[in-house]
């Protein structure tokens, strides 16, 4: 414990020092976050410090080896760095599918070498990962996914499109899953491959959502060469690793349940824009859903931090990612919705610069319940491996 | 401090849940609410030797000073087969509130008794069908070395089977007023006090309490006088928790029973857990459970670190808790079909009761506008 006191001591002191004044605020809009990637430039040098001391340390991904650029933290100290973050409103330094899907299976099934190509450059924000999984027909049913890599002696071929990947259009590299044997059963005949968007072969198209905003691609592989030796794990036994991966995919999404740092609570938010009487807001039913709304928050903030801690005590169940997505998205839907109403006619205001809106925002949050898995695929997954019911 | 139970906690829930599980089935529920018994005083003795009474009690009256953590854990257990006791009633909520008002001859005078068993006490506060505990009328008018109190409290829950009521009543303001609450540990017995049981749909009793000309001697004020608010609402915080604790045990229950039962019932011959239709609302319904145990632990943890949070979050397990058990014994009634209405099975027991555990110490309601006010809106 004495340790832990000293790490959060110590954490406390290098945080105030190293943490840029404009980087303690909270995140409002889209354009905030870093993502990094090779085609990224900082929009302030603020932002650049600010990644480049986190990185130094491993600290962009705290658990994570040391010899692959990691932190090398317990999760005891991860979690106090967290909280220490928190506490001074510090930004996250980057945000990455690097780091929060494609480095934790990387770190279970690549092999060293991979771990030592890929690895520290995930950590210091230089390559930009996005994920191909999805298919135009293959959404729930993710295992019936059609591109195909053949093998060519020295390279497999790749063919096909994915549908849904994030950021495509801006990413560096994709990990992408692939049928590399066309006869087996869906699930075994799938491989894990990475490589670069730049290769020969690989476009990608924007597609406009309900929001106006185009954070999706449609991305076409039009006999894309790959070297072999960028296939991850086992030939045919991708899904294991999509499995896995999914997993990390959901407990992010569904940490969009949680609010922001520093962000007002809704209540709050309520309170300043429409005024109290008696110190109550006047519209008793729109009270009573906000009061509703935050002890689900808080409800779902204390799950987090318990399957956690679960976790450490090695008490888990093993359940929690279904759980975790499942309920994370349905809370953002639901918050958005509150602020859509709290804002009344004012929060419909559209916008045509693309900047970010409340009316946006809730468009958006519509995808959350979907991406990574539907809500339903969620309970599909509960009845079955909880609850055991058949069928 | 971590979100887990540790390894004494765990302990104590295994030992609690043995103990209940042997000792208070729900059969015996259903033995009591046929037989003329108001209660059982053998399972109250049980629970005593197994030092719960002490639980929450200081060390040096007497207890085990074991935390609301660990009150927490039987109170859940509790909550799986329906057990009835005057467990929260006496050890959790009069003792806390002896522990912080009393003087140290009254802690030393009471507080052993009730760690050990042999008093019961029960909170006389309300006198409104609907959870409202500012809203007292009933009197106490000082008289020389005495009080003298008049008024009527409402729905006392283990009124009928305690020795002794700690009563609130006002010696200024009006109804609705945090000042002017002054607290008084006043005999069953005493001269001018009259209790009335009436049988509730959960097949327990609660009592109406008629204080008519009651002289008490300064010494039975506990704390200063008009200034009872503040540790009233702690009490009625672990009351609200503990409430929600039993109520997590008693939902979980019968959500277990109902999977259970899914999975033996066929109907077009398969068995009806396989039909999407139930699977999903049962997914959805371990979902919110999973939110229950951590609301409830979270805000159990706050009742032991007595967290500046305790109230919302005290206020936030109920409420969460509440929507939550009726959600899941409506289901179990739902899914059980129509073996489910019959009086015969037990699943209905668990609907009535999680109704009345939901109204003690605040129902959803309640605690939602409270969570709001606590929150500046």
């Amino acid at each position: 414990m004495a340790d832990l006191n000293d790490f959060r001591g110590q954490t406390r002191v290098w945080l105030e020092e190293n943490c840029p004044p404009s980087m303690r605020q909270p995140i409002l809009s889209e354009k905030d976050p870093w993502w990094g990637g090779r085609k990224a430039e900082f929009l302030s040098e603020d932002q650049r410090l600010w990644l480049e001391r986190m990185a130094e340390r491993g600290w962009t991904a705290p658990q994570w080896p040391v010899e692959y650029g990691g932190g090398g933290l317990s999760r005891e100290e991860a979690k106090i760095l967290q909280q220490e973050m928190e506490r001074i409103l510090a930004r996250r330094p980057l945000e990455s599918f690097g780091i929060d899907m494609l480095g934790p299976a990387l770190l279970k099934f690549a092999s060293e070498e991979q771990k030592q190509r890929y690895i520290p450059e995930i950590v210091r924000g230089e390559i930009r990962w996005c994920q191909g999984y999805s298919e135009p027909n293959a959404g729930s049913d993710l295992a019936s996914l059609q591109a195909r890599a053949e093998d060519k002696g020295d390279h497999y071929l790749v063919n096909g499109s994915k549908v849904w990947t994030s950021y495509a259009d801006k990413s560096d590299w994709i990990f992408c899953l692939v049928r590399t044997d066309f006869d087996a059963p869906k699930h075994q005949g799938i491989s894990f491959l990475l490589f670069d968007m730049e290769s020969p072969g690989v476009s990608t198209n924007p597609v406009k959502l309900i929001s106006g905003n185009s954070p999706f691609c449609d991305t076409f592989f039009d006999n894309v060469k790959v070297p072999k030796e960028n296939l991850v794990g086992e030939l045919n036994k991708g899904w294991d690793i999509a499995k896995y991966l999914l997993t990390h995919e959901r407990e992010m999404i569904g940490g969009f349940g949680l609010s922001k740092a520093g962000a007002d609570s809704l209540g709050q938010a309520a309170a300043q824009k429409l005024g109290l009487a008696n110190g109550r807001l006047r519209e008793g039913g729109l009270r009573g859903d906000i009061a509703d709304f935050e002890i689900e928050e808080l409800a779902f903030a204390s799950t987090v931090e318990r399957v956690i801690d679960e976790a450490k005590a090695g008490q888990g169940t093993g359940a929690a990612s279904s759980l975790l997505k499942l309920y994370g998205t349905e809370l953002n839907k639901s918050r958005n919705e509150l602020l859509m109403s709290i804002g009344g006619s004012a929060a419909l205001q559209w916008g045509d610069d693309g900047t970010t809106t409340f009316a946006r925002d809730w468009l958006r949050s519509k995808g959350n319940s979907i991406e990574g898995g539907t809500s339903e695929i969620q309970l599909n997954i509960i009845a079955k491996r909880i609850l055991g019911m058949p069928g | 401090m971590a979100l887990v139970l540790n390894e004494e906690q765990q302990m104590l829930r295994d030992s609690a849940k043995s103990f209940i599980q042997e000792s208070s089935p729900v059969s015996i529920l259903r033995e009591l609410r046929d037989s003329d018994a108001e209660w059982s005083p053998e399972l109250w003795t049980g629970m005593a030797e197994m030092g719960w009474a002490g639980i929450a009690i200081a060390e040096e009256y007497g207890g085990l000073e074991f935390g609301y953590v660990g009150a927490g854990v039987v109170q859940e257990e509790c909550g799986r087969t329906l057990a009835s006791s005057p467990l929260v009633s006496s050890a959790f909520v009069c003792a806390s509130l002896i522990s912080a008002l009393g003087s140290d001859d009254q802690k030393t005078s009471l507080l052993p008794a009730i760690s050990s068993g042999e008093s019961i006490y029960a909170l006389a506060s309300g006198e409104s069908p609907r959870f409202d505990p500012l809203a007292v009328k009933m009197t106490a008018v000082p008289d020389g070395d005495s009080y003298v109190l008049n008024g009527t409290k409402t729905h006392v829950i283990d009124g009928n089977v305690c020795n002794n009521y700690i009563v609130v009543a006002r010696t200024s303001g009006n109804a609705g007023d945090p000042d002017g609450l002054s607290l008084f540990v006043i005999g069953k017995d005493a001269d001018g006090v009259g209790c009335q049981g009436a049988l509730n749909a959960d097949s327990r009793i609660s009592a109406t309490v008629v204080f008519d000309q009651v002289r008490v001697n300064n010494s039975a004020l506990l704390g200063e006088p008009g200034a009872g608010w503040q540790a009233l609402q702690r009490a009625l915080d672990i009351g609200a928790v503990m409430s929600a604790a039993e109520l997590l045990g008693l939902a979980d229950e019968a959500f277990k029973r109902t999977i259970e039962y899914l999975k033996d019932r066929k109907q077009f011959g398969v068995v009806v857990a396989s039909f999407q239709a139930l699977q999903h609302r049962a997914a959805q319904l371990f979902c919110e459970l999973e939110l229950c145990r951590s609301a409830v632990l979270k805000a159990l943890q706050a009742l032991d670190e007595d967290a500046e949070s305790r109230s919302r979050l005290a206020s936030a397990a109920k409420a969460k808790m509440t929507k939550t058990a009726k959600l899941a014994v409506n289901e179990a009634v739902q899914m059980h079909g129509g073996i489910g209405m019959t009086d015969e099975f037990d699943i209905g027991f668990f609907m009535k009761r999680a109704a009345a555990a939901s109204q003690e110490y605040g129902d959803y309601y309640y605690h939602t506008d409270r969570f709001a006010q606590l929150g500046g809106y």
